[in-house]
């Protein structure tokens, strides 16, 4: 029971940042923006949320920061897919490129000269664990409580997301702008302002996911500290079928699989390290591929029909 | 959405590369005489990574220091093993740069390459092992340090569990892990080593989760052989000690860290830049140790002892005079079987090419 505890622990902990930048990229695609920026703009909301932290102690500017540059960056791939209708995989990318460089150059440059102006290796303020007294010692239930704010507020953002999207008027309209841009706008919904708005909203959401490894996981800013995650997020996203509900899952056998594997590791086990360290791709790999054929058998679920296309009112 | 991900691929691969060069390039001198000595680097991470890099750029500013205007040097960060590899060091050879160091294994059959191409530019290549008429290898007896590191942690250790999150099983890692393990069971006989890979050189989550799941294991001080200082900070928030590796980590983690194997290239790099320079260069295979000050143990945090850092001087003159190193006989393997008969010594040839673990290490080499 105690190893169940411990791993729920760390695997709650390991999947918050992908469980933020899912969602949100989640609601980008479901208004049929593809965001590829996620790795750049987790990157960026790391380095800045660090920062701002370091520099004036306060946590909470520090996510509001994070929002805000998270914001912005999306702004940007808004800016070029909506209104100048370029190509959203071209965009995203040059975000990520952008975000990548840009986050590694500040890194650089925005630490105290005592630091030889660089980021890395400061300590700043960073949210710890809630201390939940005795609770702390309950199976499963004190891993789930026995979390920082971050991981609190997946708790919260998942059933909300999912709430929002499924049974909401708006959510459905969402829903329809992915599906079909013209019948929303059909039925009065301002198309292109609400792609603007959500594709803003998953990168403040993204942004969090980056703020949460450098002010709570990983503490401190490390060059590229992401490694690689805004990418897993992108498969995630496939993985959870563009629900937020399903999400978590995703998230949790991604982080959960990692803990489980390097515990097998350090318990001197026989299965080859390669192959326990190939597992959590292996199984993203897996579960894609399924779920790719079991949409195309039972034609249920899929992308949103219209991701990765600008909507021009006017076209016939 | 097949042509998109092609797409995806293909830009994501493309574009990867292009970016994040930067050249560090002093204003020139107006009044210097003669043309510099141009010495270029490339770097597998950027010099911020606390790590790997950061020592070799260290290096790269000795070399500044030591010679002032007479050297010019440039570095590309982040450049990828492989044909990206070739391409910047291609490009510097062809800028009329006369040494240039590639400070990553991989990028030894790329530097090969350019280096048949380029007979008058002389190619310096860190950790490998082809060499030719104008391309030379270079490496350190790390594992010497990592000995004496190995000692103090057997020293220190209460649960006699100690982890290591270690990057890849290749020689390079398994002699570490190997002098480490020796190094901690010569004061204490009980001490096990536990090994997880994490097939990375550099992933900050991952480490640190590599690290947590040994500290759940009962280990109770983390060494490592990884690029980057999570391990550590994981297990000083556990309230436990650690040994750092590449650069001084106690600098950037604190007093927990115990202290650290690390890497002093520029000594080397002086050296071989001012025999370039007098037209002395050689071809050479170089794999300095202690002796020659390119591998250093770092100062100790104050946690420890005064009667284990005496242990250590006692077994570091030794190794420093040539008398004895660490990998002398009798050594078993992890499986009871004995490899290094008692007295004998294991040839560089067998160290370079180490695929078997010592006995004390709980781990596997696959």
């Amino acid at each position: 029971m105690g190893l169940i505890t411990s791993l729920l622990a760390i695997t709650l902990r390991a999947g918050t940042s992908l469980v933020y930048a899912t969602i949100g990229e989640t609601y980008a695609e479901r208004a049929g923006i593809l965001n590829l920026g996620l790795e750049g703009i987790m990157l960026m909301g790391a380095v800045s949320s660090f920062a701002t932290a370091y520099y004036t102690g306060s946590l909470a500017l520090a996510i509001i920061v994070a929002l805000g540059v998270g914001g912005l960056m999306a702004l940007i791939h808004a800016f070029l897919s909506v209104t100048m209708k370029a190509n959203q995989v071209v965009s995203g990318l040059s975000i990520t490129l952008f975000g990548t460089g840009f986050a590694s150059f500040l890194g650089q440059r925005l630490g105290p000269a005592s630091n030889g102006y660089y980021l890395v290796g400061l300590t700043g303020p960073r949210f710890t664990p809630f201390d939940i007294g005795g609770l702390a010692n309950v199976p499963i239930l004190g891993a789930v409580l026995g979390q920082d704010i971050f991981t609190w507020g997946t708790y919260l953002l998942i059933p909300l997301a999912w709430f929002y999207l499924y049974r909401t008027r708006n959510g459905l309209s969402l829903r329809a702008i992915g599906e079909n841009p013209r019948t929303a706008d059909a039925m009065g919904v301002n198309v292109n302002r609400a792609k603007y708005g959500y594709t803003i909203f998953g990168g403040m959401l993204t942004a969090l996911g980056g703020a949460h490894l450098a002010l709570a996981y990983t503490p401190g800013w490390s060059e590229n500290i992401t490694g690689g995650r805004g990418w897993i997020v992108i498969a995630l996203v496939i993985f959870s079928m563009w629900n937020p509900a399903r999400a978590i899952t995703g998230a949790l056998i991604f982080g959960g699989i990692n803990a489980v594997q390097f515990r097998l590791q350090a318990s001197g086990t026989n299965i080859p390290a390669a192959f326990l360290n190939m597992l959590p791709y292996l199984t993203t790999i897996v579960v894609l591929v399924a779920i790719t054929w079991w949409e195309t058998l039972s034609k249920r679920v899929g992308s949103p029909a219209s991701l990765g296309t600008a909507y021009v009112r006017e076209d016939k | 959405m097949k042509k998109t991900l092609r797409i995806i691929c293909a830009l994501a691969i493309a574009l990867s590369v292009a970016g994040c060069a930067k050249k560090a390039e002093p204003v020139a001198a107006p009044a210097a005489p003669a043309a510099p000595y141009k010495v270029a680097f490339i770097y597998i991470g950027v010099p911020g990574d606390l790590g790997w890099t950061h020592e070799h750029d260290v290096g790269r500013l000795a070399l500044e220091a030591a010679f002032g205007d007479k050297v010019k040097t440039a570095f590309m960060e982040n450049v990828p093993e492989g044909p990206d590899a070739t391409r910047v060091i291609r490009q510097y050879a062809q800028d009329g740069y006369d040494m240039i160091f590639a400070t990553s294994f991989g990028y030894m059959d790329p530097m090969a390459e350019v280096a048949a191409e380029f007979p008058k530019v002389k190619f310096v290549h860190c950790s490998g092992y082809k060499t030719s008429e104008n391309m030379s290898t270079y490496f350190g007896r790390i594992y010497q340090a990592r000995y004496l590191s190995g000692i103090v942690a057997g020293k220190m250790t209460k649960t006699n569990i100690i982890g290591y999150p270690g990057a890849f099983p290749i020689p390079e890692v398994v002699r570490g892990i190997n002098a480490f393990t020796l190094g901690a069971r010569s004061v204490n006989p009980k001490v096990q080593v536990r090994v997880v890979w994490t097939n990375t050189w550099y992933d900050p989550v991952k480490e640190r989760e590599a690290a947590v799941a040994l500290l759940d294991a009962g280990a109770d001080i983390i060494a490592q052989h990884q690029d980057t200082v999570e391990p550590q900070k994981a297990a000083q928030e556990r309230g436990k000690f650690s040994i750092g590796y590449d650069s001084d980590m106690r600098k950037f983690v604190g007093d927990s860290v115990l202290t650290s194997p690390v890497w002093n290239w520029g000594v080397y790099y002086v050296d071989t830049v001012r025999k370039g320079m007098d037209g002395t260069w050689k071809s050479s295979q170089y794999w300095g140790g202690l002796s020659d000050d390119v591998v250093r143990l770092a100062d100790f945090s104050p946690a420890v002892p005064q009667d284990v850092r005496d242990l250590v001087s006692t077994q570091k003159v030794k190794i420093v005079g040539g008398t004895w190193d660490v990998f002398t006989g009798p050594i078993k393997d992890n499986s009871g079987k004995l490899r290094v008969n008692e007295g004998a010594k294991m040839s560089d040839e067998e160290l370079l090419s180490f695929a078997w673990l010592v006995e004390g290490v709980v781990g596997k080499v696959q």
